[in-house]
């Protein structure tokens, strides 16, 4: 029998899933290279933005607000792909979503920037800042696992009804 | 060279959110994501420490936008929110949601606060 199919709660790692238990054997070092070039490739993404968009203090951290909301978008897309479409791809999750996007979205940045618009004496703009993360991040993965899995279920179907029509 | 130091503190810090992950849910069975989380505050207060600081480009670009920034990470908080929320699991999501945020900043203020006590008594 086959193991039964657990999928991820957790996108970095999950250990009830049994392929991601074991991936660190029989050596690490593949997973955690690449889940370290990818988090250079994700941070220097950032970095890029935030130093090319700066903000005035007090103002709406808005290259923060983009990268961790895009972030999320393109996470919910990924996983649904990595589950149900490039499948056994043992580095892909640990390089784009762990490594890529990981390092690209921010916690830490998110929590000093409303520390410090709090600082600037713009506690409104910093709890919009700190909702509006919220609220986008969460409808963005929404968004990007729903439209993801629709697009794939619809590839399915078109792909069954031409093999259909072939016979 | 702030590049060079952002792609250093990254390429440390994005294994560690994985690493860590691992040994915190090595440590519990609950399908609640304690691992995130710990990495979520720990590098919050982290940050909070170095913006507590005298401003230091270097050490800023290579600890704070590098290591902390690549340590952390929103798209996990947001998509293990998202799949406790779909697997039935609401209360641990809006759980998740109410911890991060209170651990997260409640961290980063202890950093700040660290660092200006320091900075007080020097």
């Amino acid at each position: 029998m086959t193991e039964p199919l657990v999928t991820p709660v957790d996108s970095d790692v999950d250990l009830r899933v049994p392929a991601e238990r074991r991936e660190l054997r029989p050596s690490p070092w593949p997973v955690l290279a690449a889940i370290s070039a990818g988090g250079v490739v994700g941070a220097l993404s950032r970095f890029g933005l935030t130093e090319a968009f700066p903000y005035r203090p007090g103002g709406f951290a808005w290259a923060t607000f983009t990268i961790n909301v895009s972030g999320c978008l393109l996470i919910g897309a990924l996983m649904v792909l990595i589950e149900q479409v490039w499948t056994g791809r043992r580095l892909l999750r640990p390089f784009l979503g762990v490594g890529v996007l990981g390092g690209f979205t921010t916690f830490s940045t998110y929590v000093v920037d409303i520390q410090q618009t709090v600082a600037a004496s713009a506690a409104g703009t910093a709890l919009l800042y700190l909702a509006a993360t919220l609220t986008c991040a969460l409808v963005a993965v929404w968004i990007g696992t729903t439209l993801t899995g629709w697009a794939v279920r619809r590839h399915r179907a078109n792909q069954d009804r031409t093999a259909a029509g072939a016979t | 060279m702030s590049v060079l130091l952002v792609a250093v503190g990254a390429a440390v810090g994005a294994p560690l959110r994985y690493l860590v992950d691992r040994l915190v849910q090595a440590r519990h069975e609950s399908l609640f994501p304690w691992g995130t989380l710990t990495v979520n505050a720990i590098g919050s207060a982290l940050l909070g420490f170095l913006a507590g600081l005298p401003a230091d480009r270097t050490v800023l670009a290579a600890l704070g936008a590098g290591f902390c920034g690549a340590l952390t990470t929103y798209s996990t908080f947001s998509y293990e929110t998202l799949r406790l929320a779909r697997d039935g699991a609401r209360f641990s999501a809006a759980v998740n949601i109410v911890a991060s945020l209170v651990v997260g900043l409640g961290a980063g203020y202890l950093g700040l606060t660290v660092a200006q006590a320091i900075g007080g008594a020097r």
